[in-house]
């Protein structure tokens, strides 16, 4: 008979399997009531874990108001807000839709999601589309100007991005990654290499669409005037990497991080889809001009699905100057990150290499017993958003997964393997 | 370790390395002495019911 040790490592070795085979492909754009069948009329999907409209922060509100006029569920922010307050529309998470969205992570009926498939398990998980930087739908923004840029995602760039990706046959996205980080990516707060190969990966297939030639150019400088067009396609890579990852007894990989804006909670494999949750953590960073850390809002998004593939912060040797850019110190330190992120993970992912460590694969497989063992804990790089709805993001930085997550997340599942202290 | 050699250690430019609390290395390193910190908590930060799950558990 297997020892409990055994058994645990037998578990933990079929997850890192799952994760380290995952073919993911970016197949499609399409609407978000199409991609989730079950996704409701006024129905709302934020990020983090599940909460309600009293606890949530000044921008998840300001984006709840803005996205209901979008869906012309309210005719204005104000109507929108006290709806919200009386119960009129739905909220659920991302990640209970097989989603993930980046910072208020807005998802609703019409607006388009990118559809990524797992080739290796035939899952799918999806996201909205980058809105760029400044004020946005995910920091908080949420007047005309937020809401007339979503309709021409939705409008213009969505149709043509899924009439290219369909005619293109889907876009592999491993072989992106591995070539981002060598070039100084780490898919999180750095995404200009990444965003430069995609859009060189679709330009001939998005010419061959017929589109008129001022939707054409507009769709492509809008690409290619977007560094951070490429996060939203590396979260939902990441979802898509971790679905099947769920639900293997006894292991103790993590399979989700994410935050509201008031709780950061984790999924770890082996307690199947039930959140551990504390409060969320400040960043520390670096402030656009005229904001201070007095205007910043606490963590927000479920981009940290990006660190749970062993990406971001646990890739930060491979993106020194996104070191500098969140405040993180010198460049030369950018490796101790990705080092430290090692003490916390089961292995190193050999296709995703860094050259600053001599192509060391990035660390992956978060164990939520080395987290509570060391005492380290997962290292998130971030957006900051302003903490008042509408207003947008005000600076990027570092942050910390509270270590309460990963100790009740220990507790829980040594109850599921029958173990007590 | 003989008498003469504990007696001729501080004649000698030290070498330290510092294991855990990071304060007692900043305060040579403050005083200009070389020192390496090594980053050291107790298991699980010292929390023995935590600490002994851990073992329970495999690690």
């Amino acid at each position: 008979m297997a020892s409990l040790r055994e058994t645990i490592d037998e578990a933990n070795d079929e997850a890192l399997r799952r994760m380290l085979v995952a073919d993911p492909v970016l197949i499609d754009v399409i609407p978000a009531g199409e991609a989730m069948p079950a996704l409701g009329d006024r129905t709302i999907l934020h990020a983090g874990p599940p909460i309600g409209w009293e606890r949530m922060c000044g921008p998840m509100r300001g984006a709840i108001a803005g996205i209901a006029v979008f869906e012309g569920w309210a005719p204005d922010l104000k109507i929108a807000a006290t709806m919200a307050s009386e119960g009129m529309f739905e909220f659920q998470p991302n990640h209970h839709y097989d989603a993930v969205g980046p910072m208020t992570g807005m998802t609703t009926l019409t607006q388009p999601v990118m559809v990524v498939e797992n080739r290796a398990f035939g899952n799918r998980a999806y996201c909205t589309i980058n809105e760029g930087l400044g004020k946005v739908m995910r920091f908080g923004g949420n007047d005309e100007e937020v809401r007339a840029r979503l309709r021409w995602l939705r409008d213009t760039l969505a149709p043509a991005l899924g009439q290219t990706l369909r005619a293109s046959g889907g876009i592999e996205l491993k072989n992106i990654i591995a070539r981002g980080l060598t070039m100084g990516d780490e898919m999180h707060q750095r995404n200009v290499a990444c965003s430069g190969l995609f859009l060189r990966a679709i330009a001939p297939h998005l010419a061959r669409t017929g589109l008129a030639h001022e939707d054409l150019a507009q769709i492509l400088a809008f690409i290619a005037g977007n560094d951070q067009f490429f996060l939203n396609v590396a979260m939902v890579m990441g979802k898509a990497i971790m679905d099947p990852v769920r639900d293997i007894e006894a292991s103790t990989v993590v399979t989700a991080m994410s935050r509201n804006g008031t709780d950061f909670g984790i999924r770890v494999s082996g307690t199947g889809d039930r959140w551990f949750t504390a409060p969320v953590e400040m960043p520390e960073g670096l402030y656009f001009p005229g904001f201070t850390e007095a205007d910043a809002n606490p963590d927000m998004g479920d981009s940290t699905i990006v660190e749970t593939v062993g990406l971001g912060g646990f890739a930060m040797a491979a993106a020194p100057a996104v070191a500098g850019f969140v405040g993180a110190g010198a460049a030369s330190e950018a490796a101790n990150f990705t080092r430290a992120m090692g003490e916390i993970t089961l292995t190193d992912n050999p296709e995703w290499t860094i050259p600053a460590l001599d192509y060391a694969g990035v660390p992956t497989g978060i164990d939520i017993r080395l987290v509570v063992e060391t005492g380290i804990a997962p290292t998130i790089n971030t957006g900051i958003a302003h903490k008042e709805p509408g207003v947008g993001q005000v600076g990027a930085g570092v942050v910390k997964a509270p270590m309460d997550c990963f100790r009740q997340a220990l507790i829980a599942f040594a109850g599921e393997m029958g173990v007590a202290a | 370790m003989s008498d003469d050699t504990r007696s001729g250690l501080l004649d000698r430019p030290i070498k330290i390395i510092n294991v855990g609390l990071e304060g007692f290395a900043k305060e040579l390193a403050d005083r200009g002495v070389p020192v390496v910190q090594i980053q050291w908590s107790p298991p699980a930060g010292g929390d023995p019911k935590l600490a002994d799950l851990l073992s329970k558990l495999g690690l």
